[in-house]
């Protein structure tokens, strides 16, 4: 099992935030493998980044972290328990994925953070606008950015509004599917920002995993480094951490 | 021609209709359309179509047994179901099990209330009001699921990206797809909604036409007419949102996932 030498301290009950067993994923009509087995634990506190070559499976291994895709083998733990049926639609309440490239509904800026809240998992919660508007501020987007039409909007601005549309909902860990990729530096810079906001606002419960292609932004975003090649999942750090980071 | 009493048709009269579709031949030979090919097949089809349909009906009526007017109804149904699955760039795989369920269910059910409840036939099996009847529900709700079943693909596969957002929120599966499913819905029920606008002022019903042609009162005629519109939208109604629920089941498991590989290409057909 795939542990980092320096975790920080378990969660309460000891379990992992998240926590897979021998998770694969296969394409049946070609016969090969996108996801080879892989165990991996993600613990309150971690920031682990995940890089490697496009087409290597990151996505795959982010998307079946989120339960997304069927699985053609092994399975999630949530602090601990597996993640029934029952329980899928709240796991991924609070074990966030952001794609790469968001996808918006129609309708203004605070249609798109209110739609949450129109769901069943989220009956109980309530939009908090101040709060909203606070988050973006911290991102550099003025107040009548609510009332901005989603069409109208650059890519970036796009996914400011997906991530804030998620981190208003208190997930306790994100999934983040290089969601920087095709953005410009300035927005790059503000979902990063607000993730780390995000992180230290409660940093012994939560966690992260970014998927990156940028070396430099890998190091920003994660201490924890594990590559993802050919649909093998590897943690290089446990061997030699200062030779994979200066890379 | 006194009124009450049917002209009878000839096979030479019917040789002189058939000729106007050398009208149409000249029309793709002088545009180029290059369809001459199709469209004598679409006449041979419908010539021979019709006549076999003609023989097999005066049969069926003449023999009128319930063990031959069930089955020559199911396999009505069941060629519905297979058009109904035919539409579209795009299928999964059980779409015409689906079709076929949809349809059957939606039409016998509602052919039963037209039948047995609006005209009370007896015997219950008889061919002469079942068959037809069941055929226009059926055409009808055919076009609604396979346009409904169309668009629900459509949807989901122009949406992909917004339905596993809304999955990755936090949603269930029917949250994620029921603006698709609504669409698709839509989508299959506009057809019949436009032909009950227009009918009597654009369109003068096959039946209906059929009917005064046969000596029957307008009047008496429009009522019919009334009461298939209706059995139709109906069908056409449940059959659509059966269908669609189907695909939507087929596409989307219980652990709330999108299962976007269950959606192919249709191969071209050569």
């Amino acid at each position: 099992m795939l542990k980092h030498p320096h975790s920080p301290p378990p969660h309460a009950n000891g379990a992992a935030l998240v926590e897979t067993h021998r998770i694969a994923r296969r394409d049946v009509q070609r016969g090969q493998w996108l996801l080879h087995p892989a165990d991996f634990a993600l613990r309150a506190g971690e920031r682990a980044v995940l890089t490697g070559p496009s087409g290597s499976g990151k996505s795959v291994f982010l998307r079946a972290l989120a339960l997304l895709d069927p699985l053609d083998g092994g399975a999630v733990r949530w602090h601990g328990e597996p993640v029934t049926r029952a329980r899928i639609v709240h796991y991924r309440r609070h074990i966030a994925y952001l794609r790469q490239r968001p996808a918006l509904l129609d309708g203004n800026v605070e249609d798109n953070l209110r739609y949450p809240y129109t769901l069943a998992a989220y009956r109980h919660e309530q939009f908090d606008a101040a709060r909203t508007r606070a988050l973006f501020d911290a991102a550099g987007r003025s107040s009548d950015f609510l009332t901005r039409n989603t069409a109208e909007l650059s890519g970036g601005e796009a996914q400011i509004v997906a991530l804030v549309r998620v981190l208003q909902l208190d997930p306790e860990a994100l999934l983040l599917d290089e969601p920087t990729a095709s953005l410009d530096p300035e927005s790059a810079r503000a979902v990063e920002a607000l993730v780390t906001d995000w992180f230290e606002q409660a940093r012994t419960a939560r966690a992260t995993v970014w998927v990156s292609h940028d070396p430099a932004q890998a190091s920003r975003v994660g201490a924890r480094h594990l590559t993802m090649r050919a649909g093998v999942l590897e943690e290089p750090a446990a061997r030699a951490p200062f030779m994979e980071a200066a890379q | 021609m006194s009124p009450g009493v049917l002209q009878n048709l000839g096979i030479g009269d019917v040789a002189i209709a058939a000729l106007l579709v050398f009208v149409n031949g000249a029309v793709s030979v002088l545009l180029k359309l290059d369809l001459e090919r199709k469209l004598a097949w679409a006449a041979v089809r419908t010539v021979v179509q019709l006549l076999a349909i003609g023989y097999v009906l005066g049969w069926v009526f003449a023999f009128n047994r319930w063990y031959v007017v069930l089955p020559l109804m199911a396999l009505m149904t069941l060629i519905a179901g297979f058009a109904g699955a035919q539409r579209g760039a795009r299928t999964y795989g059980g779409q015409r099990a689906d079709s076929i369920v949809s349809i059957w269910v939606s039409a016998w059910l509602v052919a039963a209330v037209g039948l047995f409840v609006v005209i009370r036939i007896r015997p219950w099996y008889e061919p002469q009001y079942a068959i037809p009847i069941l055929g226009m529900i059926l055409g009808n709700t055919l076009t609604g699921v396979s346009l409904g079943v169309e668009r629900m693909m459509q949807e989901l596969t122009a949406r992909r990206d917004r339905v596993e957002s809304a999955l990755a929120l936090g949603a269930t599966r029917w949250e994620a797809a029921q603006a698709s499913a609504r669409e698709a819905v839509r989508a299959g029920m506009i057809p019949t909604l436009n032909q009950m606008a227009v009918v009597g002022v654009v369109s003068l019903p096959g039946m209906m036409t059929g009917q005064v042609l046969a000596g029957q009162s307008p009047l008496q005629a429009v009522r019919y007419q009334i009461v298939i519109m209706f059995l139709i939208a109906c069908s056409s109604a449940l059959g659509t949102v059966g269908a669609v629920l189907l695909a939507y089941r087929r596409l989307f498991s219980p652990e709330h996932r999108f299962l976007v590989a269950r959606l192919v290409e249709r191969k071209a057909r050569g």
